[in-house]
């Protein structure tokens, strides 16, 4: 219920932000970035919604988010962890975090888990390379992290 | 602040804005009534909680009463990113690092109210004996670095367009508008010797010179800020700390080519950089310096950002064009060039960011003075990225033509824990490994193809011994096998393919057969694929095979790994720690552990099949893979 009503607010808000182009195609990108913040991913819905109301072809707005990988077309987890795969994260070590946090989680990178509790993406440096090797939690950035952290860092989540 | 309708207006301002700027002259002196502290906002140091230590900082100014006499703002990047979040005080040039929210209230007990130095958060300068070092202009890391691109960048507040103006914001815009016509602009940018600084060092004054040539009305300025190198952060950091100088650089290259229209393709990926860089836009065309007639000039310049989304491919510049269209970003072949059919097929320039940061401050200082810097073919300065195995991870500005050997031992100060200095990548995903054996080398950009590398965006991963070369040459194919579009079969296929081969060598299936394979290859990508993200994928993967060839040996001949990375190619070892328990010799599917009950057992590593059934089971960790 409070769902619907909230994707309701959400498609208000969306149909008035594509009001404000005048050229609609090439704010397609913007419009998909506003979406998914407003949704956390788009949906088959959602992108059916902006074809119409931008008057584009629906294959091409499909062509458009597979394209580029800052979309998702699925539901992340409610605690997003986010490992930088960046080269100063990576030649201090981030691999073996991630493969870390692959076998605490039971996912691999790219997945929810089943709950949609958790999921794990690989990000390509967030400019903190000083800190590096960098995990992004919701936002919350844990920084010179290594396998050993990784459980206080999902206890912390948890908590 | 009022409209600016003239340039009288914009001189009037400049002179009553200029003493904001009083304090943080070089020349500052005498006895210190007023303070300025600038804190660094950028993203890395806002991840270290710096915008909490601001408000700490500020809290506790108010609570001391002081905030008559003390400011504190944040800024950009300081550039030495490995001790953030940084504070500087002004006008006493001293540098504290690290600090921490907590440390706030003693910065203004002591330091602000009684003089002291808090010297806890002074940097100890590790190549001393640590030695405290209390002022800036002292430490190692600035001294052999000349700021031009960064020079706002821990210096104002990017978030006021009072501050940009006070230190000579928008005054080469306005010269340019008043006393230049745009052949002489051109002619400026071209005396300059500035060269793109996005990948391939174009000279700018030659690109903006063919696109002022094609008949217009219609010309766009792009600028390039989808920053793709995963390891190169300075095209974020001018973004987040100087935002006016992109749309002043811009609107400068709009006169200079007659475009009235502006796009910054910046990556969604950067939240702060969109935010400051869309509040510059706003505040400019609040005043007058963006939109129609700026100072009353008859010149319209309009700016506007367009979001990436995370494809590296779109910061080739054809496939760029195609993604502000609102298309895939996929590339088209050149000829034509953009400067002559871009954008909706108008002429249009593309440039980098820590170009066109560059162009105000020549505008402002005169050509020759930015080409007195740099070497004979590279001139004026370049910011590097520095990261990895090194001292000091950071960002530096340093003229062309310096050394490697300054750049990491003086600047960078050296290798982390005192470990062997192997190789410097640069060039990101499309550039190469330079070998410690170079270490004398100028850095410029001809110097770095020459080596087989290249510049690109100014990314430098340093390594050590402990990082293994097959492996650091897999982990970019594997980026730009993801990241290839996949338009043409050369990058598509045979950068899988190369890919692959690299997965046989690291994990002990490659035969000498294979390296002669991947070398063929990757030399026919290189001359066949489509566009730059294809062409250059390979480097890496050639400049690794002619640099550590013994490497590559070592892994397919002995199967070894000499740095100790690729897992495949590590033994089983038992080390002192163990107790003797014989769980680990119970579980060995091949019963090739041996050992008496409380002694010390040990692995035959001949018949060894690798499958860690062991190292599990072990109470005391004593299994180790070596
Ligand atoms: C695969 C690929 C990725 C690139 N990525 C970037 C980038 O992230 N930023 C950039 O400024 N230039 C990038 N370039 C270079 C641009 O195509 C273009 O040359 C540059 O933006 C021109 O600006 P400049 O002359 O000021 O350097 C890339 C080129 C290729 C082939
Ligand atoms: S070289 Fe690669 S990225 Fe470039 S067009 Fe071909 S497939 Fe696409
Ligand atoms: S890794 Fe497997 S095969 Fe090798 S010693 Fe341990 S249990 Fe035995
Ligand atoms: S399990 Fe560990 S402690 Fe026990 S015998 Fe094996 S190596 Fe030694
Ligand atoms: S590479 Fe991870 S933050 Fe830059």
């Amino acid at each position: 219920m409070a769902e619907t009503q909230m994707s309701a607010d959400g498609l208000k808000s969306l149909a008035r932000y594509m009001d404000q182009f005048e050229d609609k195609e090439s704010a397609i990108i913007k419009v998909l970035y506003e979406a998914q913040h407003i949704f956390g991913y788009l949906s088959n819905d959602v992108m059916l919604f902006i074809a119409e109301k931008m008057d584009i072809p629906a294959a091409k707005i499909f062509g458009v988010v597979s394209f580029y990988s800052y979309f998702t077309t699925t539901p992340r987890g409610r605690c997003q962890i986010k490992a930088c795969m960046g080269t100063a994260c990576f030649v201090r070590g981030s691999e073996k975090v991630v493969s870390e946090f692959e076998k605490q989680l039971n996912i691999k990178r790219g997945q929810t888990s089943d709950d949609l509790k958790y999921s794990l993406d690989v990000l390509r440096c967030v400019g903190a390379c000083g800190l590096a090797p960098v995990i992004v939690v919701n936002d919350k950035v844990y920084g010179k992290a290594t396998a050993a952290d990784v459980s206080k860092i999902i206890n912390e989540i948890q908590g | 602040m009022q409209k600016l309708s003239t340039y009288k207006d914009l001189a009037d301002a400049y002179a009553r804005l200029k003493p904001l700027m009083r304090l943080r002259e070089e020349s500052a002196q005498g006895e210190i009534t007023k303070r300025e502290l600038l804190v660094c906002g950028g993203t890395g140091c806002q991840s270290s909680r710096s915008q909490e230590l601001l408000n700490n900082l500020t809290a506790a100014i108010k609570g001391a009463g002081l905030e008559d006499t003390v400011t504190a703002h944040i800024t950009g990047c300081f550039g030495f990113c490995e001790k953030g979040p940084i504070v500087k005080v002004f006008p006493d040039d001293v540098f504290y690092v690290e600090v921490q929210p907590d440390d706030a209230k003693e910065i203004v007990e002591e330091h602000l109210k009684k003089n002291n130095l808090v010297s806890r958060l002074l940097y100890h300068d590790p190549a001393h004996a640590g030695r405290t070092l209390a002022r800036q202009h002292d430490m190692d890391f600035y001294k052999k670095q000349e700021r031009i691109a960064l020079l706002h960048c821990g210096l104002i507040n990017p978030e006021l367009i009072d501050e940009y103006i006070a230190a000579e914001g928008y005054l080469g815009l306005a010269q340019c508008l008043e006393k230049m016509t745009p052949a002489d602009v051109v002619a400026e940018i071209k005396a300059s010797g500035l060269r793109g600084r996005g990948g391939g060092g174009f000279p700018t004054g030659i690109k903006w010179e063919v696109a002022a040539a094609q008949p217009g009305p219609v010309k766009y300025v792009v600028c390039n800020a989808d920053e793709g190198d995963p390891g190169a952060f300075m095209d974020r950091s001018i973004l987040e700390g100087d935002p006016h100088g992109i749309v002043e650089g811009m609107a400068i290259a709009g006169y200079a080519i007659g475009a009235t229209h502006g796009y910054v393709y910046i990556r969604a990926e950067y939240p702060l950089a969109i935010a400051r860089l869309q509040r510059a836009v706003d505040q400019a065309k609040e005043v007058g310096l963006l939109g129609k007639n700026i100072l009353g000039s008859g010149f319209d310049f309009d700016l506007e950002l367009k979001y990436g989304a995370g494809a590296f491919v779109c910061g080739e510049e054809t496939a760029l064009l195609r993604s502000i269209e609102g298309g895939r970003g996929e590339p088209t072949s050149k000829p034509p060039f953009p400067a002559q059919k871009g954008l909706w097929g108008k002429p249009t320039i593309i440039n980098n960011v820590e170009t066109l940061v560059n162009v105000p401050k020549i505008l402002n200082r005169g050509a020759k003075w930015y080409y007195s810097f740099g070497s004979e073919k590279s001139k004026g300065t370049k910011v590097f990225a520095l990261a990895g195995k090194i001292n000091n991870v950071g960002l530096v500005e340093v003229p062309l033509g310096i050394s490697l050997h300054e750049i990491i031992y003086e600047i960078g100060g050296g290798i982390k824990d005192g470990k062997q200095f192997k190789a410097v990548q640069t060039g990101g995903p499309s550039g190469g490994c330079i070998p410690a054996s170079q270490i004398d080398a100028k850095i410029d950009y001809e110097a770095l193809t020459a080596m087989g590398s290249m510049m690109g965006s100014g990314g430098m991963i340093v390594m050590d011994e402990d990082n293994c070369m097959v492996d650091i040459a897999k982990f970019y194919l594997d980026f730009t096998m993801e990241e290839s579009c996949g338009k043409c079969t050369p990058c598509r296929v045979g950068n899988k393919r190369l890919y692959e081969m690299l997965t046989d060598i690291t994990e002990g299936r490659g035969t000498m057969e294979t390296l002669d394979k991947l070398q063929n290859l990757a030399q026919v990508i290189k001359d066949t694929a489509l566009c730059g993200l294809g062409q250059t994928a390979p480097n890496p993967v050639l400049s690794t095979l002619k640099h550590f060839h013994d490497e590559y040996v070592a892994h397919v001949k002995d199967r070894r790994c000499p740095a100790g990375v690729c897992t495949a190619l590590l033994d089983y070892f038992i080390t002192d720690a163990c107790i003797g328990c014989g769980l680990c010799k119970r579980d060995c599917p091949v019963s090739c552990i041996t050992g008496e009950k409380r002694e010390h057992h040990s692995i035959d590593t001949t018949r060894c099949i690798k499958c860690g059934a062991c190292a599990n089971k072990c109470p005391v960790k004593a299994i180790v893979r070596k």
